[in-house]
């Protein structure tokens, strides 16, 4: 199983769209009036926000694709979506607190219905890896963890608008910048600052896919060479061991 | 179906007063919570936003005690096996433990909701019971099914109890927005506020959303 | 739904180069063997040779990982809904709830099973259980708790009967009291695991010995000696 095809054509569109998207940043984006140049960290923490939901839901589906088809890459790409995802979501936590200190004076905001829905879908997503840590057995971990990332990924969505809709009747959003409607310069950052992020997921995703996919391979290779006998014992973890 | 849930609630309620475990534990609990807050928040009285609060917390908390011990006797004691090898819908496991975690939760808000109006809330004109009935019914259907999906989910894994809450809490935070928000204006002090009608709509759609989710992947937690 | 009575050609149990692995620890590896309805398989092994892994496949409640598993007409896993409600298990545990009684355990065995529950006192009866049935299953000596994980096992007159060490615990009387109900001339095919070499080769037709997951042997029971049995403890 391949998984690692494209992916040099990937990492330099990657690579480049990233670089070109802080150039947009740092040399075309204009400044914010209130808040000045700190608010360029909207063009980090809103795509990493956006492409980290998608990464959860992408768990999801692949999650239900494991469960009707038993394929265990299925669930290995479940696992690698997850995993990247909740890296990308500490991210938007870290970079919305800054942004918060930055323009509010606090570190936490509970006003910002994105940051509120991001702790609480960090909250459930910590415990998808231990979950999978806790159960020994590597097919039943495979299905409960698609179990988990089916339901998980459902609950994205209903979380964000149950937030949303808690914070919008009594505050308006404080880091949301010119209420939507975004003039020429910042749609064009955001949009390549976006696609770069999207890249970078796909890049990250397929790098831990292949590199997972050709230990699981090496070892079953091994196992046919020197038997048994030949191998260490695998110790007990929480991704995925066998395709 | 229907002989399949009715044999498993019967055993289930037959088991629960028989040994009396659940809903004891889960209503002392709820009422110790209510004294913990009294103390933890230094007041007499709550209204409003902050009774809803703490009201939906505790009973949240609760439920996840009835959790955790929901699939106890079915993992401890070969109950998984012999259902699984009994000619019916295995999805009736889901739908009657849902009704039994349901059940429990009916049982102890009948003596939490009095003991916390009595304990921590300021009493004020026209608070309104049936809406409330509502909020708590449709809350309760919502911490049934989550609640029924996670204590299957953790009760096969080594780490069982910590596992629960762990997934459960973050679950159900819109079920406690919903609810909460939804019971602030019948606890007014000032007299009840107009009912925010659309939380219940809220409510209504996370219990369609996650019944029917965990009723199709109730049957993957089973296997082996 | 295609019964196998005895007489009928369908065969009662069929494997086929079947293999489990817990992880990376294999725990059988290319089974094969079948068994005619109404006759009696004796397994025989050391712990850990895999013996509770078979029975619980053949059960439907391990799924094999490699070859084919038939049971009572129905390919396991695809159509396992067929075989359920005619397989009788008893396992190391009784599979009954501690808290309730005796009666009311079967009680809800029979309504999950669709069975009448006057068998079930029927059966409380003939094991000789009928002074405690009303009785909590936790306050049952071991040997009675045998009994009724024995009454709950033949409850829905299963076609095949998966027996690990069916008379453990249980004293002579009530021995000879359960035997008519998974003995020989019960009448449904069986699988039995036993420590007990002489008595498990007296009860069988056929004799499938496993060391280390693999097929020792398989053999008619005339033609087994007790010292190829003992071998397989060796």
């Amino acid at each position: 199983m391949t998984f690692g095809r494209g992916l040099r054509a990937l990492s330099i569109a990657s690579a480049a769209l990233i670089t070109g998207a802080f150039a947009l940043v740092f040399f075309y984006a204009p400044n914010d009036a209130d808040q000045g140049f700190i608010q360029k960290i909207f063009y980090v923490h809103v795509p990493m926000a956006i492409v980290a939901l998608c990464g959860f839901v992408a768990g999801g589906i692949y999650g239900i694709k494991h469960l009707r088809s038993g394929d265990r890459a299925d669930d290995l790409r479940s696992y690698v979506a997850i995993h990247i995802s909740l890296v990308l979501a500490v991210g938007v936590l870290v970079t919305g607190s800054i942004w918060a200190r930055a323009a509010w004076g606090h570190w936490w905001v509970w006003d910002e219905p994105t940051l509120v829905s991001f702790l609480i879908v960090f909250l459930l997503y910590a415990c998808y890896q231990p979950l999978r840590f806790s159960i020994e057995d590597p097919e039943r971990q495979a299905r409960y963890a698609s179990v988990f990332a089916i339901v998980a990924g459902a609950f994205v969505p209903l979380n964000f608008m149950a937030v949303r809709m808690a914070e919008s009747l009594t505050h308006p959003r404080v880091l949301s910048t010119t209420g939507g409607a975004m003039p020429g310069e910042m749609r064009l950052t955001f949009l390549v600052a976006l696609v770069g992020m999207a890249c970078l997921f796909a890049t990250l995703w397929k790098y831990e896919l292949a590199s997972k996919s050709a230990s699981i391979q090496l070892r079953s290779l091994k196992r046919r060479l020197a038997g048994d006998a030949g191998l260490a014992p695998l110790a007990r973890s929480a991704s995925p061991q066998r395709l | 179906m229907r002989a399949t849930v009715a044999a498993l609630v019967r055993k289930d309620a037959r088991l629960e007063l028989r040994a009396f475990e659940s809903v004891p534990a889960m209503l002392m609990f709820s009422v110790s919570t209510f004294v913990l807050f009294h103390f933890g928040l230094d007041r007499g009285a709550l209204a409003g936003d902050l009774a809803a609060g703490v009201l939906w917390v505790t009973l949240l908390l609760a439920a996840v005690l009835g959790m955790n011990r929901l699939f106890l006797a079915e993992r401890e004691q070969g109950g998984f096996d012999g259902f699984l090898m009994a000619p019916v819908d295995r999805t009736a496991l889901f739908v009657a433990k849902a009704l039994v975690l349901f059940c429990f939760l009916v049982a102890v808000e009948l003596v939490a909701l009095p003991a916390f109006v009595i304990l921590l809330l300021q009493p004020g004109p026209g608070q309104a019971l049936p809406e409330l009935l509502a909020v708590l019914l449709l809350a309760d259907a919502g911490i049934a099914v989550v609640g029924t999906l996670v204590g299957a989910l953790a009760v096969q894994t080594r780490a069982r109890d910590l596992i629960v809450p762990l997934i459960a809490l973050p679950l159900l935070v819109p079920v406690v927005i919903a609810a909460a928000e939804a019971s602030a204006p019948l606890f007014a002090a000032g007299g009840a506020e107009p009912f925010p009608g659309r939380w219940l709509v809220v409510l209504a759609l996370y219990d369609a959303v996650f019944g029917l989710l965990a009723y199709a992947v109730f049957d993957f937690l089973l296997e082996e | 739904m295609a019964t196998t009575a005895a007489g009928d050609s369908l065969p009662a149990v069929v494997l086929e180069g079947v293999g489990r692995a817990y992880g990376e620890r294999v725990a059988l590896r290319e089974i094969s063997f079948a068994l005619e309805p109404g006759a009696t398989v004796a397994v025989f092994g050391a712990n850990g040779a895999g013996k509770t892994t078979l029975l619980r496949i053949l059960a439907g409640l391990l799924r094999a990982h490699a070859g084919r598993v038939v049971v009572l007409g129905a390919e396991l896993p695809r159509e396992g809904y067929r075989a359920r409600g005619r397989i009788g298990l008893l396992g190391h545990e009784p599979m009954l709830y501690r808290d309730l009684t005796v009666r009311e355990n079967l009680r809800f065995h029979a309504r999950l099973h669709g069975v009448e529950e006057a068998r079930a006192a029927e059966l409380v009866a003939r094991v000789g259980l009928a002074a405690r049935a009303d009785d909590p299953v936790r306050t049952l000596s071991r040997g009675m708790t045998q009994r009724a994980a024995i009454c709950r096992a033949v409850l829905h007159a299963p076609e095949l009967l998966l027996l690990d060490e069916p008379l453990a615990n249980l004293d002579p009387g009530g021995a000879a009291a359960v035997a008519p109900l998974i003995g020989r001339a019960a009448g449904p095919a069986r699988v039995l695991i036993s420590h007990d070499a002489e008595q498990g080769l007296a009860e069988a037709d056929h004799v499938l010995g496993l060391r280390g997951g693999h097929q020792a042997i398989w053999a008619p029971a005339e033609q087994v000696e007790l010292g190829d049995v003992r071998g397989l403890y060796a």
